[in-house]
């Protein structure tokens, strides 16, 4: 019963969510394009099913992965797991103690972008427009990568403690040349991919894994290097995006020097 | 009604591969690293499948609804060739959902701690509020001019990266003017903004309007407006930090 009560609570936060972007959607629709929806019937069950299926999802995450990501995370980075049983409080640590933690944050990084339903919707969106030359598995596989990268390279810097904006500049710099050295077609591709590896599933985890990890750490505060951890999520998968469309450019030319060459000598 | 059964067991199985790494990942530092039981193993799985369902559901509910309506908005507002009308709605789409983002109402309210605890404002609770709410409409603003200034970008066609990398200048600028406490917040704070229901909307918006004027490539300029949203939240709320 009360976790019917609960989903009930979900839904209603989604609605409230969404009931701005229905207003907005439909006011401008009637009052400024002046003309109807198409086949209202077919995007009203469609947005009935979005909420519906955005409650469900919200909700299996509460009741099943977050409380155990969030418990892991804790136990991860505590001293007794790190340093034996009778360790309490760290006073000398090296940051290849925490391998684990490393290992762990890059790999929750990796498998919560495969599900995060943003990337799949931008995913489907890049498939058609391409003409499928990027396939929707390969776009999300190489975001996933990113993150995974971005999340223990952020775990390691609230280990080590050095300033954030050091890494983030290091990685705009990257990308300002990638970006001169990419496909061009893939490009604005890649800068979204950013934004949006970064809602509803890997939040709370990878929030909860850098707020255990700055609890835990001495000299470092929750609220200070707490955060950040987002900031590398989306940072990395614009490299790593570029970096799959550069590869597989790479690939395909090595294929067809191959084949030119083959029917050279034949 | 068929045709429909089978898509939504197709997607069905998809989400269930969707879902494959995150259990293979939490069984295995539960199991292997920790060497500890699952705890409530029933309610773990009950939550599992409400997952899975719920990410069909969803993705099903995208294709019927959220995309079509918004690349059906992008051809109509092209048709109707009002310029003004199409910015308005870019802005309010982009500042509409924002503000009401639940993670954004987070970030704000622990932003607000940091501020207070830092001695930038009173650590009182309607000073607390008030800095909270401010956070939340320049973010909110922030996103919905980012959406305007991507729209006129794809209807100028100018190159994406100009734009991203003029915003980096900015962030890089600001993050040695703005004081250290709000940088890990700034930083955030772009990453939280795009919403599950916003992106979609925005992307079909984007590749709506780049494939109905000629001269525009869907790929090319359809994409972007995401990136640009997430981008300018991080100098707003610096300029934020600087100010208050």
């Amino acid at each position: 019963m009360d976790e019917l009560i609960h989903f009930g609570q979900t839904t209603l936060g989604l609605v409230r969510d969404v009931l701005p972007i229905a207003v907005i959607l439909i006011g401008f629709q009637l009052l400024v394009l002046r003309r109807p929806i198409l086949n209202p019937a077919r995007v009203g069950v469609g947005l009935v099913l979005v909420l519906l299926g955005l409650a469900l999802f919200l909700e299996g995450l509460e009741l099943a992965l977050f409380p155990l990501g969030r418990l892991m995370a804790e136990q991860l980075t505590a001293p007794s797991f790190l340093f034996g049983e009778e360790a309490q409080a760290i006073s000398q640590f090296d940051w290849t103690d925490y391998l684990w933690v490393y290992i762990f944050a890059g790999a929750i990084g990796f498998a919560t972008t495969v599900a995060e339903p943003a990337l799949i919707a931008v995913s489907i969106k890049a498939n058609q427009v391409s003409g499928g030359t990027i396939t929707v598995n390969g776009l999300r596989f190489a975001v996933a990568v990113g993150v995974a990268v971005g999340v223990a390279m952020g775990a390691f810097r609230i280990v080590t403690g050095t300033p954030l904006h050091w890494y983030i500049i290091t990685g705009y710099v990257i990308v300002i040349i990638q970006t001169a050295v990419a496909p061009r077609a893939i490009i604005p591709l890649a800068y979204d991919s950013g934004g949006v590896t970064t809602s509803t599933v890997t939040v709370p985890l990878v929030a909860a894994l850098g707020l255990g990890l700055a609890e835990t750490i001495p000299g470092r505060s929750p609220l200070l290097d707490g955060f950040g951890l987002i900031a590398f999520a989306s940072l990395f998968p614009m490299i790593s995006v570029m970096a799959y469309a550069q590869l597989s450019e790479w690939r395909t030319r090595k294929v067809r020097e191959a084949n030119s060459s083959s029917t050279d000598t034949s | 009604m068929n045709v429909l059964l089978l898509q939504f067991f197709r997607s069905l199985r998809q989400s269930l591969q969707d879902l494959l790494p995150i259990i293979l990942v939490i069984a295995f530092f539960q199991l292997v690293v920790l060497q500890q039981p699952f705890p409530q193993l029933g309610q773990i799985v009950v939550g599992g499948l409400m997952v899975v369902l719920g990410l069909s559901l969803f993705v099903q509910g995208l294709q019927m609804a959220l995309f079509p309506l918004g690349e059906d908005m992008a051809y109509s507002f092209v048709r109707k060739g009002n310029l003004w009308f199409l910015l308005l709605f870019a802005f309010t789409l982009g500042f509409g959902t924002t503000v009401a983002e639940p993670a954004l109402i987070a970030i704000a309210e622990e932003a607000a701690e940091i501020a207070a605890g830092g001695g930038m404002i009173e650590n009182l609770e309607p000073a607390r509020a008030s800095y909270a709410n401010g956070l939340r409409l320049v973010v909110a603003l922030a996103v919905g001019i980012a959406l305007v200034v991507g729209v006129i970008r794809i209807l100028k066609g100018w190159p994406v990266q100009y734009l991203i990398i003029g915003g980096y200048v900015g962030v890089v600028f600001m993050t040695m003017l703005a004081p250290p406490e709000i940088i890990g917040i700034a930083y955030d704070s772009g990453g939280v903004t795009t919403s599950t229901v916003t992106v979609p909307l925005v992307a079909a918006l984007g590749i709506g309007l780049a494939s109905s004027i000629r001269g525009r490539d869907p790929l090319v300029d359809g994409f972007g407006l995401i990136a640009f949203a997430s981008l300018t939240p991080m100098i707003f709320v610096m300029a934020y930090g600087m100010l208050f």
